[in-house]
């Protein structure tokens, strides 16, 4: 069908490279979406202050100049901590800011802002009855949030969280700016070096397209089990 | 040599901001009682007994479980706190509550709700709690339930759920909040006829309740709260029949 012109065995390697980066900022945003919503939530107010202030810096700037801040301002800040060590302490201490690590843990933050509220909210949405009982049958607060909270919060976040999943996906375009070749890049190089835009950047844009209707029937699956002993009104 | 008690309360305060909603409330109870606490709203009986299980910790006074005063202490704005938390949850896997609202666990199946704490609070095996429950369920009467999902059911199966897994802690006591309120009226019965069947078994349960018949018929002893203190107590034949009390007689006197 598709002449890709010698590309596609690199096209087909930047969309690994997208999907490998998507999932693994996801777990990111995930963990740090419980662990922010869980601070915020705690009534510790160091706890909920730090959470606020993470989700309030992350949220008012833009993702781009994040990404940017990361990769470059991430290598000057290693280099100067190498510096400092060896002056300091004779250790030798230095790693290269890799733009995949990078992007994840820029993505990673971004996100992790976005589902700190998402879960807050569905957190806010659990009856306190359910979490009553808990108490009232002896569970310690840990067992009260595995086993109570989360399970019921999933119900009101499983929108939210596809949602921003969604965008996320989207966002992971960000990274070839940064250099790394993901899928767009190599679509802009050889877009450039073939002066053939269409031919390059419609693939691309209908894999973003493949993945994010399949994340929707997977998230309105997860959806329906996560919602088993709900009786829908009509 | 007496048994001991499976629950004392002694002088039980509790101010919420500033409005003082229980003013010196205490209670014995011996093995086998069934206590009624009955009141208008707002007289201070379900505070009371959220007191008990701490669910509201009470601003003072002392609570026994069964020779076993749970400990407090005070938290740094000077408010006072449980002062062990492992000690609370034990005593409350020993009180099981049965509340207005069921508040079963949505997102499990009956059965699931009914081992839940057995297996993870009382750390029996999963085996033995699921035969435990299997047994509660048929006991109240809806064991064919059992892999339903709480909103699958009626009020009145799913408050019959909640008193099998109040059950299946083999608790000292049975805490009752209003469990009939929340019920369509034709719906009242066959929870209030569980209850009684726990009652000639012998369990000691504590019963906030509006249900005037329930509480003369079946409880061996009656409190009258208002406005947080106890105006009248004693057996049902005297808080019913010869109450001293003003307002006990108002509290009784037919509203049409």
């Amino acid at each position: 069908m598709f002449d890709l012109k010698g590309y596609g065995p690199a096209l087909a390697e930047g969309a690994v490279i997208t999907i490998e980066l998507a999932f693994l900022s996801l777990a990111l945003a995930l963990f740090l979406g419980l662990v922010g919503a869980s601070a915020k939530l705690s009534g510790s107010r160091v706890a909920s202050g730090i959470a606020t202030a993470y989700t309030t810096l992350i949220r008012g700037v833009p993702d781009l100049v994040m990404m940017l801040l990361f990769y470059y301002g991430g290598q000057v800040a290693v280099n100067m901590l190498s510096d400092y060590l060896w002056e300091t302490r004779e250790i030798d201490f230095f790693f290269q800011f890799d733009p995949f690590i990078s992007g994840v843990v820029t993505i990673g933050l971004i996100f992790g802002a976005y589902m700190t509220e998402t879960f807050r909210g569905a957190f806010l949405a659990v009856d306190v009855g359910q979490i009553e009982a808990a108490k009232a049958y002896g569970f310690t607060r840990w067992h009260t949030f595995r086993r109570v909270m989360v399970p019921q919060m999933l119900r009101h976040a499983l929108p939210g969280i596809g949602n921003n999943w969604q965008v996320l996906l989207k966002t992971t375009a960000l990274v070839s700016i940064i250099g790394l070749t993901d899928m767009v890049r190599v679509a802009e190089e050889a877009a450039k070096a073939e002066r053939m835009p269409f031919h390059f950047f419609i693939p691309v844009a209908a894999v973003y397209l493949i993945l994010t209707a399949g994340s929707e029937l997977f998230i309105k699956w997860l959806d329906r089990r996560a919602n088993v002993g709900v009786v829908q009104g009509n | 040599m007496a048994e001991t008690a499976p629950l004392i309360c002694r002088d039980i305060h509790k101010t919420f901001d500033k409005l003082e909603v229980l003013k010196g409330i205490s209670l014995e109870t011996r093995k086998g009682d069934v206590v009624s606490l009955i009141g208008s709203s707002g007289s201070g009986k379900s505070t009371f007994l959220r007191c008990i299980n701490l669910l509201e910790t009470p601003t003072s006074g002392d609570i026994i479980v069964h020779g076993d005063p749970i400990r407090f202490t005070n938290n740094r704005k000077g408010e006072r706190v449980p002062a062990d938390n492992r000690q609370v949850e034990l005593i409350r896997a020993r009180l099981s509550m049965v509340f207005q609202g069921f508040n079963l666990w949505s997102h499990m199946t009956v059965l699931e709700n009914i081992i839940e704490a057995p297996v993870h609070v009382l750390k029996i095996p999963k085996k033995e709690a699921i035969e435990r429950a299997e047994a509660y369920l048929d006991k109240v009467g809806i064991y064919e339930r059992k892999d339903y999902y709480p909103a699958q059911m009626s009020g009145g199966q799913q408050q019959r759920a909640a008193i099998a897994r109040a059950l299946a802690m083999e608790p000292e006591v049975m805490l009752f909040d209003e469990p009939t309120s929340a019920l369509d009226p034709e719906l009242v019965g066959e929870v209030l006829k569980v209850m009684q069947s726990l009652a000639d078994e012998g369990r000691t349960m504590i019963v906030v309740t509006h249900e005037m018949a329930f509480a003369r018929d079946v409880s061996s002893k009656v409190l009258f709260l208002h406005q947080g203190v106890i105006e009248e107590q004693g057996t049902p034949e005297k808080v019913f029949d010869h109450p001293e009390s003003e307002r006990m007689k108002q509290f009784l006197a037919p509203k049409f």
